[in-house]
């Protein structure tokens, strides 16, 4: 079973917490996905820009709406992605609590329902 | 850290710089203990110490090392608070020197360094105050007592240095404002109290083995929290538990070499104990009988003694597993954790057979059991004890997939092997 999990967290420069906790975080996202790597589960992690560097964009009646910013301007953002498959939700879980930014954000951990691959879709296991 | 509450020499010939670091080491919790108590401030009380100290930078390579450095900074850093104080008395109206101010320091005190007292005890009561965020106690502590960078107490609990921060100011501030008071609880409520100190210290322990990753990059805090333990135990002498709590991180501290570098996992049971710091054993095991001789048995006591007895296998080759059942057995009466339930079980399976162990663990009503971890490897151990290979094999495939850490999954994937190749029932 596919899970993605969404790391939502306040979003800190170098300038906020400085640049050596910034090296420290580094570090422990390193070991976490080496870890769920060898453990055999990791499909993909992204650690996204900080969401001053995204554009939403929305498409109403047939004109184009570009959006500079997140979708929502919340204090807390999506800031990366791990994709893992694990056999159950308790598996993911104990993947999700090891997660550095559990210590200072939240882990959403989400099944997938369908995926495509392939050429077809293909649903969840 | 240093082991104890060691006042350095005072005759050295050691350049100031390292002379002012070694002061700061031995008694920096001494002296802002001192200096946090009189106005129940501690950020103030920070601000002064940390003057103190800066002074005796400056001064020192001129004048020399003073013969009580600790009274030295301690005027320093009081006189330093005065000045702060006037400073801050906003009342116009009020000529200076009828402001009120903190009493004056009384020089005879402050010559004699035995006279110093020990507020420490007190401070610890503040920082694992009933009204202090649990979740900042054990920061606190490290902070106050030890002189802890914020930075580096956040490296060891894997967050980042700004959140910790602010929440220590915040906590601080509430002490302030809250007017807690820096007082030893007297014993009318010492029992609800010290359980909460305990906690704390116990945390400092604990999180070094804590599933988090980037263990690499984690700083250790547990010989910090055995430091907190025998303080505290040395102040309270008669807390049965006090003294428990340092047995047990003495105990459990004694075989830290032995349980395995990074990336491997020896269980206890396959450790080797000429790996273990007998001195560590020595020590705990003075803490213990001490603690037992007090008559009043809690929970730190009863897992300090299960400690004992991993430990004396070193002497007698054999592990007890009776006394261990029976020690679990009063460890789940009164801390009814879902470890000790499990590690319960599994003591059951060894003494009484692994049906009866399985039996244990299924009496377990705790919902968060079906996603435990340890509980699925003892269960898969007990069946594969049973020869149940094939409700072995699966109990071991939820086992591993609940298993984060590389070394402990390693070893469950060889015993699920080994069950494989092995007699099947």
């Amino acid at each position: 079973m596919r899970y993605t999990l969404l790391l939502h967290y306040q979003e800190m420069t170098g300038g906020d917490i400085g640049e050596e906790a910034i090296e420290a975080g580094k570090q422990a996202f390193h070991a976490y996905a080496k870890a769920l790597d060898d453990a055999g589960v990791l499909i993909s992690a992204e650690v996204m820009q900080p969401s001053a560097a995204t554009t939403t964009v929305r498409s109403r009646d047939g004109r184009l709406q570009v959006q500079d910013g997140p979708f929502a301007d919340t204090r807390e953002q999506i800031g990366g992605t791990f994709v893992i498959d694990v056999p159950d939700l308790d598996a993911a879980l104990a993947w999700a609590e090891r997660c550095p930014a559990a210590q200072w954000g939240a882990i959403e951990v989400r099944p997938s329902a369908v995926r495509f691959a392939g050429g077809k879709w293909i649903p969840a296991a | 850290m240093t082991g104890g509450d060691v006042r350095a020499p005072s005759a050295s010939g050691a350049p100031p710089r390292d002379r002012v670091e070694q002061v700061a080491r031995a008694s920096y919790g001494r002296l802002l203990a001192m200096l946090a108590a009189r106005a129940g401030d501690i950020e103030a009380a920070e601000d002064a110490l940390a003057d103190a100290f800066a002074k005796a930078l400056a001064a020192w390579p001129a004048s020399g090392v003073p013969d009580n450095p600790e009274a030295w900074l301690l005027t320093a850093a009081r006189n330093r608070q005065r000045d702060a104080h006037r400073a801050n008395v906003r009342h116009p109206l009020v000529p200076l020197d009828e402001a009120p101010m903190p009493p004056s320091v009384d020089p005879a005190e402050d010559l004699d360094p035995d006279a110093i007292p020990d507020r420490r005890l007190a401070l610890l009561f503040v920082c694992a105050h009933p009204a202090i965020d649990a979740g900042v106690r054990m920061p606190l502590m490290l902070q106050t007592v030890l002189g802890f960078e914020a930075r580096d107490i956040a490296r060891a609990l894997a967050m980042p240095t700004a959140t910790l921060a602010q929440r220590l100011v915040r906590a601080k501030r509430r002490i302030r404002d809250a007017r807690i008071p820096f007082v030893v609880p007297d014993r009318t409520v010492m029992p609800e109290r010290l359980p909460f100190v305990l906690e704390a210290i116990y945390g400092a322990y604990a999180i070094d083995w804590q599933h988090v990753a980037g263990a690499a990059v984690r700083e250790s805090t547990a010989a910090e929290a055995l430091f907190l333990a025998e303080l505290l135990a040395s102040l309270l002498p008669q807390e049965a538990e006090a003294l428990g709590l340092a047995a047990l991180l003495s105990l459990s501290l004694a075989r830290a070499g032995a349980r395995g570098s990074a990336g491997e996992f020896v269980p206890l049971d396959e450790q080797d104990p000429a790996r273990w710091d007998a001195a560590l054993i020595a020590g705990g095991e003075r803490y213990l009988q001490r603690a037992q001789a007090l008559d009043s048995v809690g929970r730190f006591q009863l897992e300090a003694a299960i400690q004992s007895v991993h430990c004396a296998r070193a002497g007698t080759g054999v592990t007890d597993w009776r006394a261990l059942r029976t020690l679990y057995t009063g460890l789940v009466t009164i801390a009814p954790t879902l470890g000790a339930r499990v590690a319960h079980a599994a003591t059951v399976g060894r003494v009484d057979g692994p049906d009866a162990g399985l039996a244990a663990l299924d009496a377990i009503d705790d919902p968060g059991v079906a996603r435990f971890q340890p509980a699925w490897a003892t269960r898969a151990h007990l069946l594969a004890a049973a020869g149940r290979t094939g409700e072995a094999r699966a109990a071991y495939k939820k086992a591993i997939s609940l298993t984060t850490e590389a070394g402990a999954r390693s070893h469950l994937e060889e015993k699920a092997r080994a069950l494989a190749r092995g007699p099947t029932a």
